[in-house]
């Protein structure tokens, strides 16, 4: 289990550029899935046929996008401008990241030692920064790079602490995990996996997917922010690391059906599996998108709490991944509403 | 008119949480409409059958509302907004719950500038004793509403949920007057227009209409030194041209217009900087459905007394009334 | 009709967002000298079709012919016009010269207070459109017979040609990419094609490619091309934000189009020889792309957009020669598309 979120985690997948993290899990679940198929957007949907006689259909949703970087400009000597996907300015400062999948680039910031008092507490703006290549010149730069190659951070994956890992991307490749894990058993309804694009950039991969799919219950998965940090106060956590998935009630993007919420609460009590309520209404997904399909769907949201997400590294508890993928097995055993 | 939305203001009804105000309108309804369903999403939708061409009403039926997501050891909730409220439009409010529970909204004093106040600095007090009396009687996921009550001065009426509670009236007063109609009338009670018209999308694409107008309440500008916005309370209902959802198609306004010159109806014409409605969802249903919307003037919108003059509802409801039995008809 | 024609003809017509019916109507007319088949939709959405064999992809292209404006919010009782803009700069409002269309079309001019009469330090601050109004030179008595809350209003501002390249005007976005197709029509005649070529000139693209939205989900295509303009290059501009006039049309790169359909757009521009320049989009394109793209199931999409500088503004100026380019890059590329659309796959 923890070997695939190393794979996962580490393969590179900035939104809009998702053929390797696609290919990846394309291979992972392949032995457990009646038929896969891939969509204009990219979108990887793999259906499982369900056991029961008249199954509902059912649409699980991990995005495979992660934030990242596009290069936009090669500047004359050799420096190159590039714009932000779904990332905060602020973290980007002496970083590293790989772009085009070969080749290395910093992000420098001016030593201290040459800066003034009042420029080291400023923000220095993203239209400043640049990426550095070791390139001394455009004509150099271009045999490396091109416009438009996409850059991830570089951030290896490894255990950290008490039970935890740290690594790049698990916003959502968390829940690509859970996803995966979870269709390797079969259930009474119909699973169609959707392993979405684009989800960074405003829920895009969901649209189509859900579209095509027109099911009957949605449920998104996600790492979702987990702030239970130093200067935060305790109902602006979001979520607490540590105490199980968080079900979402309300968050920016849908208000979930009531009944799926019962049902997931009601599974985790009857399963012992710790769960917690996302304590704030900060960010959308999927499943916002997935609930105005067609006619309208039933959605839930379920998430692994993750901290720093949106940035170069974040921090995860593999219990409370385990505990995820164990609230969604029994809740699809149950045989859905 | 006023006994009936007299009683729709008092119905809880909070984003995501419509069943009690759905239950509320099927009894004004029923017997009136050919057939009456709620759709997935809570959608309530009641049908007048007919030979033409398929037209559809919508007003929202539900108020904007808090949504408890966090109790702290001394039993004093947190919550997320389910809908646009302001921080001002909390303070020192009251606020019920479904189960009749009533909680005061308060903030974090240590902060001296209005301006530097966010809802997450807001709280609603329920005077619980700790975290165990509080979850004694309200849930994390459990909403509350305004709690105001109806107040009247002659035909200006003051309450929570005038929006869009006042359009339900009007629709469900249109609904109970209709007699011959060259259409077929979905009337459609839609959920969580507040939370992004979501209802009404899932709606419009199940129902397909040729035409549709939204009843929405709407901002005036007759208030001392308020913002610029050519609506009045009193002079009319306003027939809607442009909001950030949807610019009305010319054919639907014009249409509203003419017929309420030709009925002699005072109406308005409303151009809406800030604000969006059903009418945005539904006109980009599919292959697009011209829609229009039929405003009822209001003041103080989201706070919890928005004031409404019962006979621009009145004059509104009229109008609908002979649009619709004169018939729709798009010339392009 | 040449490019130069037709953006001097509709330059000036007017058509905000939802107002369209008369511009739609003049390009329908163009559109029939060229198509098979050409229809405006209720909601104003120009659609021409054209096809020489069966058996090819069902190619829809976009370009809105909607402009950014005003609209009419109040009359006071001295007959000056308030106003609010609809995808305006309001920077550009003081001393412009407008048209409202009401039943009639009555001129006015935005005034702007002399600066004999400004307070010291009131030039440094822009002026917020609330505090505008527009003077017919007309009563409020006389006004009312002629306009009401909600009419649209648009600018006065007539095409110029500036040498034999540059031209300037307002509305160049995007009726620039209605040339576009215009051109790309006569091109593809001259060329073997398969399949169907559905030309739409789009409305509301300015609200939120709101046309584009609706005629995609009707047409439902194989693949989309968005006609649209991007920043041209000026002085105070950043490089890595904007392209060159006159170095040929932009292909927008980035999440927004399909990699595969944009390397094929690429590709063909560089065997044919013909100019192009890279256009990296983060996220949004801004275009008709970003709905098309979304569409039912979804669409691959490319852009295409013609370097245009001071957008929005009453001196949209660009060269004609990149909508010429445009043009044909773009028919080159449709003639390329086969049937079989295992080329396209992820």
């Amino acid at each position: 289990m923890v070997e695939l979120l190393k794979r996962l985690t580490e393969t590179d997948g900035v939104s809009g550029n998702e053929n390797k993290i696609r290919e990846l899990i394309k291979e992972e679940i392949t032995p457990y899935v009646d038929n896969i198929h891939i969509d204009n957007m990219g979108n990887l949907i793999a259906f499982k046929k369900g056991t029961k006689e008249h199954p509902k259909k059912i649409m699980l949703d991990a995005h495979m996008d992660e934030v990242g970087l596009i290069i936009t400009y090669i500047c004359d000597n050799g420096m190159l401008k590039f714009g932000t996907i779904g990332i905060d300015q602020r973290v980007l400062l002496s970083k590293r990241v790989l772009i085009g999948g070969k080749v290395f680039g910093v992000i420098g910031v001016k030593a201290i030692h040459l800066q003034e008092k009042s420029e080291r507490e400023n923000v220095i703006k993203q239209e400043n920064m640049y990426i550095d290549i070791g390139a001394s010149s455009k004509e150099e730069a271009e045999k490396l790079v091109k416009l438009g190659d996409y850059a991830a951070f570089t951030t290896e994956f490894e255990e950290i602490g008490n039970g935890k890992i740290k690594a790049k991307a698990l916003d959502d490749r968390a829940g690509c995990g859970v996803l995966i894990e979870t269709l390797k058993e079969s259930y009474p309804d119909d699973i169609y996996a959707c392993f979405a694009v684009q989800e960074e950039v405003g829920l895009r991969g969901a649209m189509t997917a859900s579209y095509k799919i027109n099911p009957d219950i949605g449920i998104a998965i996600e790492g979702t922010t987990c702030s239970d940090v130093p200067g935060a106060d305790e109902h602006m956590y979001s979520t607490v690391m540590g105490i199980g998935p968080a079900i979402s009630i309300i968050d920016r993007s849908s208000y979930s059906s009531k009944e799926i919420v019962s049902a997931l609460i009601d599974t985790a009590k009857s399963c012992n599996i710790p769960y917690q309520i996302k304590r704030t209404m900060t960010g959308g997904n999927d499943a916002g998108i997935i609930q105005l399909a067609h006619e309208g769907v039933r959605t839930g949201v379920v998430s692994v709490p993750v901290r720093y997400i949106h940035s170069p590294v974040s921090m995860m508890d593999i219990k409370d991944y385990e505990n995820t993928i164990k609230l969604i097995k029994e809740f699809l055993r149950k045989g859905v509403l | 008119m006023k006994e009936l939305l007299k009683k729709l203001v008092s119905v809880f009804g909070p984003s995501g949480n419509e069943e009690l105000i759905r239950e509320s309108i099927i009894n004004e309804i029923e017997g009136f409409a050919d057939e009456i369903r709620t759709d997935v999403m809570g959608n309530l939708i009641a049908v007048k059958k007919g030979t033409g061409s398929k037209i559809m009403l919508a007003a929202h039926m539900d108020q904007i509302g808090l949504v408890v997501t966090f109790v702290d050891e001394n039993g004093f909730l947190r919550f997320a907004p389910a809908g646009g409220f302001s921080v001002t439009d909390l303070i020192n409010r009251k606020v019920i719950f479904k189960n009749g529970t009533v909680g005061v909204v308060s903030y974090e004093s240590e902060i001296k500038e209005i301006k530097d106040i966010t809802l997450n600095n807001l709280y609603i007090d329920i005077g619980a004793k700790d975290k165990d009396d509080a979850l004694s009687r309200v849930n994390i996921g459990d909403a509350a509403v305004y709690y105001t009550p109806f107040a009247e001065n002659g035909t200006r009426c003051t309450s929570c949920a005038m929006d869009n509670r006042a359009s339900c009236a009007l629709l469900i007063e249109t609904l109970k007057n209709i007699q011959t109609c060259p259409h077929e009338v979905y009337f459609v009670f839609t959920v969580q227009e507040e939370l992004g018209l979501r209802g009404a999308t899932t709606a419009a694409y199940a129902i397909e209409p040729y035409a549709a107008i939204a009843v929405d309440v709407t901002d005036t500008g007759d208030t001392p030194k308020s913002l610029p916005m050519a609506v009045k309370l009193g002079a009319g209902p306003a027939v809607k041209v442009f909001d950030q959802s949807v610019m009305v198609h010319p054919a639907i306004k014009n249409l509203m217009k003419e017929k309420a010159e030709k009925y002699n109806i005072p109406y308005q014409m409303e151009v809406l900087k800030a604000g969006g409605t059903d009418s945005g969802a539904i006109a980009l249903s599919k292959s697009g459905v011209p829609t229009g919307c039929l405003s009822i003037p209001c003041r103080y919108i989201h706070s919890d007394s928005e004031m409404v003059d019962i006979s621009d509802m009145e004059n509104g409801a009229k109008l609908l009334l002979n649009i619709l039995q004169d018939g729709i008809k798009i010339d392009k | 009709m040449d490019t130069l024609e037709f953006l001097s003809k509709v330059n000036n017509l007017a058509g905000i967002s939802g107002y369209e019916k008369n511009v739609a109507s003049i390009t329908a007319d163009i559109f029939k000298e060229l198509c098979d088949d050409v229809e405006v939709d209720t909601f104003y959405n120009v659609i021409g079709k054209k096809s020489k064999k069966i058996g090819g992809p069902k190619v829809m292209l976009a370009a809105h012919l909607d402009e950014v404006g005003m609209m009419v919010t109040d009359i006071d009782d001295k007959g000056f016009v308030k106003f609010t803009g609809i995808g305006i700069d309001q920077r550009i409002l003081p001393g412009q010269e407008v048209r409202i269309h009401g039943s009639k079309e009555v001129l006015g001019i935005i005034g702007a207070k002399p600066p004999h009469l400004q307070k010291p330090g009131e030039s440094d601050k822009a002026i917020d459109i609330k505090d505008m109004a527009i003077d017919t030179g007309m009563s409020k008595d006389e006004l009312i017979q002629l306009i009401s809350i909600g009419d649209p209003i648009t600018f006065k501002s007539p095409l110029i040609k500036m040498n034999d390249k540059m031209i300037s005007g307002k509305s160049l976005d995007d009726r620039a990419g209605v040339a576009v197709m215009i051109e790309a029509m006569k091109e593809l005649d001259k060329l073997n094609y398969t399949g169907e070529v559905y030309f739409v000139a789009t409305s509301q693209e300015e609200l939120g490619s709101h046309g584009a939205k609706i005629s995609t989900f009707k047409i439902s295509p194989d693949v989309g091309i968005a006609i649209d303009v991007t920043h041209g290059e000026t002085p105070d501009a950043p490089k890595e934000r904007t392209c060159v006039i006159g170095k040929g049309p932009a292909i927008g790169i980035g999440p927004n189009m399909h990699p595969i359909l944009t390397q094929k757009l690429i590709d063909t521009a560089k065997e044919y020889g013909i100019d192009y320049q890279s256009d990296v989009i983060p996220g949004r394109s801004g275009t008709d792309a970003w709905v098309m793209q979304v569409s039912k199931d979804g669409v691959p999409c490319v852009l295409v957009s013609i370097p245009l500088r001071y957008m929005h503004t009453t001196v949209e100026t660009l060269n004609i020669d990149d909508v010429k380019k445009a043009a044909r890059l773009i028919a080159l590329f449709i003639a390329s598309l086969k049937e079989e659309k295992e080329w396209l796959s992820y």
